[in-house]
């Protein structure tokens, strides 16, 4: 107890008062804006300006769907990055440590050692034929966890060898924000790729779930709220968070109809070796295909109908919507508090009226490790082409052992006709 | 406070206190090696317990320490929180494992199937709970040191629980992969300790005053020289190189296989430089003690940087030990700090140069697959089979 009593007085945490405070960013708003809005009121002009980059924003979101998978990749790769450098920067601000030029250097190695390990796991899986063509690339692969671990190991040592004295507690908590950070913002970006390459559908609908929350939440309060949901978000309303929940079910479920129909949305992506593209054509799993549902006599007695028709997909939209609504906002209350504790009042001030990137995906980054764990628990078991991949890669005895545990599996299932030589 | 048990104090009265020092030292190492020993043969049921409880013996001195630097013990929630979370990742983990090794039988007992079936799943809701439950405590005027105490159990839980699961598939690969690799870093850990004690001379880093160029040199020298040793003896009983699987019939760990290769031991030719120094032209080794020539090395070399991670944390925060659970040695972090990398080494070690994926889980994949794919990939592994002569 003796040694705790020598702490240093630097960042005394006993409360938040201490907390250098953080002056608002200026204001980024472009020119052309500000005249064509210098009549309105400070009010009205706020709303202008979070509607008019809300519309820029979706219409941005719909080119790039419209650009193809490739595009939507980079986008999350550039999100991901730029989400990564708002956190950082509100790390170093915080701890004054600009004056540690070793660490930006090692914050941004981190990032590219781990953003390498999880995309050459991706690229692995999902271009096999395109890698076996290439000797260098079949090197990499064959290697790649051995390598990327010797890159992460040489930031590792590169941290220990940097520490200073006097500065030992500063770097330690730069390093464990460099970790927690690259934990949050590149596993999501991570996931969302995985997601993305099941089916863009797996990507557009939950996205714009959480999108269509945010607005419907905000949209209700506006017209109908009174009861404060949580102290950390004084804004949010009980009323904001119900009548969020129901019209993001009800959106859900209507746009997973009108995508559910192009197989543009719904073929998992594959790549064609041979046109060196993405392709998605496929034959629409059943999940897509139109099933009759007998609706429950409580809802016949409502609505008239004896049976429905609908994608069996609506149905897996409507969890998909109810964790949207219920738990991402978690995220957001997540972001808030953060924001407090940092005396922050945006992470970063990227987008005009809306704050940083990361403001925008503090309720997506849950939002992508449920889709994912949903999809492996619920939708799809494991990739047939990897399994194949890793069976051909086994030794011959195992290989044999194998072949006979499928084949006895397959003749007890009456898959496979059992022949005379057996 | 000195945690010496009352007999030593009494036996070593008489010695002067440097003396002491080294003998608790010497004899608590003595009574710690013994004690692995006697683990080693009680078997890996007993090995994954001892690793479940240095897990949790760690995590828990890790965040004593935040609490203690942060004062943050007026805080309740965040003692549950954070066993709450540790319950969570270790539930996460040690589910997959058991998915993985003890298919056949929780393929059989229902109430395990569902929970493997949809295991993801369930930890994820858990972690949520714990995530939600976490937001919903946060107090006005204590939210950083709320934020603080979060990223830091975090932070230890990523430590701590990912090493000592890759520990326990080290030891499910066959024991020498767990116990060559540990030896290595308790060999280095005294071997340099010798050396700098009667050579040493040029301080290594300033980090630790006490490490020596002569230490650290002395010590990597040794370190292969015992791996080479302790292999050669180890790599002849089945006990130590099989892996160890569950066998369903007796409901039981067996250790018994065929030796791979890398157990059967092999004729090499002596490079020329060595034929002239050593006199022999061949030499039978081995091919695992080529291995651990590299697992010797990365103990010996980048080991030590855990441990000057350990000393900046120590230092950073103004603490000599982590815990005094050790008499003479500290807290059970302080013994097991350089090993924290050596368990993610071997693990990427095995998995990129000596096996390939598992069979069983190659298995149990195939079975969630759709009829149509399991005949093409039945197909596909019947051809390359018959390609290769093996049907």
């Amino acid at each position: 107890e003796v040694y705790l009593e020598e702490r240093l007085g630097e960042l005394d945490l006993r409360s938040d008062s201490d907390v250098p405070y953080v002056p608002p960013p200026t204001d980024s708003t472009p020119e052309i804006l500000k005249r064509a809005l210098s009549g309105l009121s400070a009010r009205w002009k706020n709303w202008w300006i979070r509607g008019i980059l809300t519309l820029a924003m979706i219409s941005g979101f719909f080119l790039i769907i419209y650009l193809g998978s490739f595009m939507l990749m980079l986008l999350v790769l550039s999100i991901q990055v730029k989400c990564y450098h708002e956190i950082i920067t509100i790390g170093y601000r915080v701890y004054h440590s600009y004056d540690l030029p070793w660490f930006r250097s090692l914050s941004w190695y981190f990032l590219l050692c781990v953003n390498y390990f999880f995309y050459g796991e991706t690229v692995a899986d999902y271009f096999a034929t395109f890698v076996q063509r290439r000797e260098q690339l079949q090197f990499l692969i064959r290697y790649h966890r051995f390598i990327s671990f010797a890159l992460y190991l040489i930031g590792f040592c590169m941290f220990v060898l940097s520490l200073v004295k006097k500065h030992y507690r500063l770097q330690f908590y730069m390093f464990a924000w460099t970790h927690v950070t690259l934990l949050i913002t590149v596993t999501q970006s991570h996931l969302v790729i995985q997601n993305l390459f099941e089916g863009m559908i797996w990507f557009l609908v939950p996205i714009s779930s959480v999108i269509c929350n945010d607005i419907t939440a905000y949209i209700f309060g506006f017209f109908f709220g009174r009861t404060p949901l949580i102290k950390l978000s004084p804004k949010k309303t009980w009323e904001g968070f119900i009548g969020g929940f129901f019209s993001t079910v009800v959106f859900g479920f209507i746009f997973s109809y009108f995508l559910a129909q192009h197989q543009y949305f719904v073929c998992p992506e594959e790549y064609n070796s041979e046109t060196n593209r993405f392709v998605t054509e496929c034959e629409p799993s059943e999940l897509f295909q139109m099933k009759k549902y007998s609706l429950p006599p409580l809802l016949q007695a409502v609505l008239g109908w004896e049976a429905v028709n609908m994608y069996p997909f609506q149905m897996h939209s409507i969890a998909l919507s109810t964790f949207a609504s219920l738990i991402g906002p978690f995220g957001g209350f997540f972001a808030s508090g953060f924001k407090r504790a940092f005396k922050i009042k945006d992470f970063a001030d990227t987008i005009p009226g809306h704050g940083g990137i990361m403001d925008r995906f503090d309720c997506q980054y849950l939002m992508a490790t449920f889709v994912h764990v949903y999809i492996t628990s619920f939708i799809r078991g494991p990739n047939p082409s990897k399994l194949l991949k890793q069976l051909l890669v086994l030794q011959p005895e195992q290989q044999l052992n194998v072949y006979k545990a499928l084949k006895s599996h397959l003749i007890e299932k009456g898959i496979l006709q059992p022949s005379l030589r057996g | 406070s000195d945690d010496t048990p009352e007999v030593l104090n009494r036996a070593l009265s008489n010695l002067s206190s440097r003396w002491k020092n080294w003998w608790v030292r010497g004899i608590l190492t003595l009574a710690m090696i013994t004690f692995f020993f006697i683990i080693i043969y009680l078997g890996p049921m007993v090995l994954m317990t001892i690793v479940m409880c240095v897990q949790i013996k760690c995590f828990h001195e890790i965040i004593t320490i935040g609490y203690n630097v942060y004062h943050s013990y007026d805080l309740p929630w965040f003692r549950t929180l954070s066993w709450y979370f540790l319950l969570c990742v270790n539930y996460f983990f040690y589910g997959e494992t058991v998915t993985d090794y003890f298919f056949t039988l929780v393929q059989r007992e229902e109430p395990l199937r569902i929970l493997s079936k949809y295991h993801r799943f369930i930890s994820f809701a858990l972690y949520l709970t714990g995530f939600c439950m976490f937001v919903l405590s946060l107090v006005k005027k204590h939210y950083r040191l709320q934020f603080y105490m979060f990223g830091w159990t975090h932070v230890t839980l990523l430590i701590i629980v990912t090493q000592s699961h890759l520990i326990i598939h080290n030891l499910f690969e066959g024991m020498i992969w767990f116990i060559v690799p540990i030896s290595c870093v308790i060999c280095n850990d005294i071997m340099a300790y010798m050396f700098g004690f009667f050579f040493g001379r040029t301080p290594l880093i300033k980090l630790s005053p006490k490490k020596t160029w002569e230490g650290f040199i002395g010590g990597f020298f040794a370190t292969v020289l015992f791996g080479l040793l302790l292999s050669y003896v180890m790599s002849g009983y089945r006990c130590f190189t099989c892996p160890v699987e569950f066998n369903n019939d007796t409901n039981s760990f067996t250790v018994d296989c065929e030796p791979s290769e890398l157990f059967q031991l092999q004729e090499y030719n002596i490079p020329l430089v060595l034929q002239s120094v050593l006199g022999w032209k061949t030499v039978r080794m081995y091919p695992f003690q080529i291995h651990s020539i590299a697992l010797s090395t990365f103990a010996s070399l980048i080991g030590p940087f855990g441990g000057f991670f350990a000393s900046g944390f120590k230092r950073a925060f103004k603490i000599k030990d982590f815990a005094n659970t050790i008499p003479g040695h500290g807290g059970i972090m302080d013994r097991f700090d350089c090993q924290y990398l050596m368990a993610t080494f071997v693990n990427v070690y095995i998995a990129s140069f000596i096996r390939g994926p598992n069979p069983s889980k190659l298995i149990q994949q195939f079975l969630t697959l759709r009829p149509d794919q399991q005949l093409h990939i039945f197909n596909t592994l019947k051809a390359h089979l018959v390609d290769k002569g093996l049907l």
